[in-house]
């Protein structure tokens, strides 16, 4: 979602940021291990935490699985060309679906690439994962032209990272 | 590429628990083994073996940078096959890039680059173009409609 506005996080939220960004100690108190160094109280560390999940500065606190150690070996990007006017109809009968685990409209890059609609599967077995896409053709997308990416091999996949605290910098995909 | 990893039903249950988020409590490892009824070293414990044993990579805080400021796009390229490790390394070289994978189609590399300004994701892209001779196709986001990554383990 583009955002009209950048919410503010103040210095004291960006340095509480690049300490946890590799995560917690794994101590009784965590949060009060990580403001020491801070010189924030336990409390502080908390609420800011919670606010900055609330803003959705913090998108998410937990844990990140590598897929393919789980077997999650069929990772498909699956996407269509559909009218602009389309898309938003198009999109709820994809996320209506819980094996979607992610669903964006992208910007067309014709004449190489027509597909304005994305969406991800990640299986186990590469059968299964096309009989789901079959589901969602047969959910009111089989009239877009559509094309299914099976990755192939994964090169990199760091997921979010202060590129120095305590610069903010990006977020997982 | 690591081998798929025997994960017990306790393995199982905390991963499933847990990525949904953290307790953000001032004794957030009690409050995880209080859902399993386990003591907390074992919580401690199983969440280190996952992540030296590869099956988590992470621990911790996903940031939406775009809330801040930061700028986040999906990017293709069409690599030459004979080239592919070469433009591998050269897309993989800069920090921006988050993630990157080989697909099934002409535009067989596509990868994320995240930024911390706007203005970063065309230096990004124009300098991956100057070092491969390739040209990027920038996919960038116009809509989100859901992303509610989490894998049952």
């Amino acid at each position: 979602m583009n955002m009209a506005f950048n919410i503010t996080v103040d210095e004291r939220d960006v340095a509480l940021l690049g300490a946890i960004q590799d995560g917690l100690p794994f101590s009784e108190r965590p949060f009060k291990d990580i403001g020491k160094a801070l010189e924030m109280s336990e409390e502080e560390v908390i609420v800011r935490i919670e606010r900055m999940q609330s803003n959705n500065i913090i998108a998410r606190f937990g844990l990140v699985l590598q897929h393919r150690p789980l077997g999650y070996r069929a990772n498909a990007m699956v996407v269509w060309d559909v009218p602009d006017d389309k898309v938003d109809k198009a999109a709820k009968s994809i996320t209506a679906h819980d094996f979607v685990t992610l669903c964006y409209c992208r910007a067309r890059r014709a004449p190489v690439w027509q597909y304005n609609l994305y969406c991800m599967i990640h299986g186990r077995e590469r059968d299964v994962v096309e009989k789901q896409i079959a589901i969602l053709n047969n959910d009111g997308l089989a009239a877009f032209p559509s094309k299914t990416l099976f990755s192939r091999r994964r090169f990199k996949q760091t997921g979010a990272r202060f590129s120095k605290p305590p610069e903010i910098e990006r977020r997982c995909t | 590429m690591s081998n798929p990893v025997t994960l017990d039903d306790l393995d199982r249950k905390i991963i499933n628990a847990l990525q949904g988020g953290f307790p953000i409590v001032d004794k957030p490892f009690n409050e995880v083994a209080s859902w399993f009824d386990i003591d907390t070293k074992e919580v401690i414990t199983r969440i280190k073996a996952l992540l030296e044993n590869g099956v988590l990579s992470r621990f911790g805080p996903l940031y939406n940078s775009e809330r801040m400021g930061g700028a986040v796009t999906l990017a293709a390229l069409n690599v030459p096959q004979e080239r592919y490790e070469e433009v591998t390394r050269l897309v993989n070289a800069h920090t921006e890039v988050a993630h990157n994978y080989a697909r099934t189609h002409p535009l067989n590399m596509w990868f994320v680059i995240a930024t911390e300004t706007p203005e970063q994701i065309a230096e990004v892209i124009s300098q991956i173009e100057s070092e491969t001779g390739l040209q990027v196709y920038d996919c960038p986001k116009q809509r989100e409609y859901f992303i509610g990554l989490r894998l049952e383990a």
